[in-house]
């Protein structure tokens, strides 16, 4: 049964659980939401100057961990744009947005979904919204990206 | 000291998750938006997937502390105000655009080649320039 069902779904949902479980070691441990761009952005803006060494140590973790899994998977390619200008823009919009509505896919989604918080699942259906329509226009009718 | 090392292996799995999960290719993402192109399912699974293991984490919490001491955060007020709304809408504009939100963007640094050093560098500016954007907003349309 499990062969009929596509590859990337099966490790789209391993993947997923190992997320969760981050956020659950996250939160069981250190009492912390994890979400990204709020780790992020503390360091940035000042604002996490309290808990300056656990951000950083989560940060580690994350960029270190698929150094160490890449060799298992072969070539892997992100397939990122090589559009300098989109590439900005995103990184700004991206940047701007996650700090305005304080929160992103991980802590909005993730986070917040799972504690049936309204707000999470507020941000979550606009930013899917906006991505979706923003790859309509920038695909489709532009031809962009 | 165990507040790091906790936040390091929590930092891991969620790098190995978004990894083996696809989330760090781009086009998995931009083909979940792509409701009129080739769709693409995977996101979905990934959420969910990710949303089990987290409902269980907050079930646990209550009654109880965490781990390294203190409490867990309480809910945030209800309220869907205006910086939620266009938070998000700027948010998912850039996602689409580039097929990356902040996780994924810190995931690939070491693998992905320079256009996601350019993503990171340039979200980065947008997280320094969020306050006075905030600020600004304020300005503009005092919040209800």
């Amino acid at each position: 049964m499990l062969s009929s069902i596509p590859s990337d779904w099966l490790f789209g949902l391993g993947g997923g659980l190992l997320i969760g479980l981050g956020g659950a070691v996250f939160l069981l441990g250190n009492g912390r939401i994890m979400g990204a761009s709020g780790i992020i952005g503390g360091l940035v803006d000042g604002s996490g100057k309290g808990n300056l060494g656990e951000r950083i140590a989560f940060l580690l973790g994350v960029f270190l961990l698929p150094i160490l899994i890449y060799p298992l998977f072969g070539e892997v390619d992100t397939h990122a744009s090589g559009n300098l200008a989109v590439l900005i823009a995103a990184g700004l919009l991206v940047g701007v947005g996650t700090r305005i509505a304080n929160g992103c896919t991980s802590g909005h989604g993730v986070c917040g979904i799972s504690r049936l918080s309204l707000r999470g699942m507020v941000a979550t259906v606009f930013y899917i919204m906006a991505g979706g329509l923003t790859v309509v226009l920038f695909r489709h009718i532009l031809g962009v990206i | 000291m165990q507040r790091m090392i906790l936040a390091f292996v929590a930092g891991g799995l969620f790098g190995a998750g978004l990894f083996i999960s696809g989330m760090t290719d781009t086009t998995k993402v931009q083909g979940w938006l792509d409701v009129f192109g080739n769709w693409d399912p995977t996101l979905a699974f990934v959420m969910g997937g990710a949303i089990l293991p987290m409902a269980v984490a907050w079930r646990v919490t209550k009654g109880r502390s965490p781990m390294v001491g203190g409490s867990f955060p309480t809910p945030p007020e209800p309220k869907i105000g205006r910086n939620l709304v266009l938070g998000s809408v700027l948010f998912g504009a850039g996602w689409g655009l580039a097929g990356l939100c902040p996780g994924p963007s810190v995931a690939s640094l070491s693998y992905g080649g320079w256009p996601h050093w350019v993503f990171f560098a340039a979200m980065l500016s947008g997280m320094a320039l969020a306050p006075m954007a905030r600020a600004q907003l304020d300005r503009a349309v005092p919040a209800e």
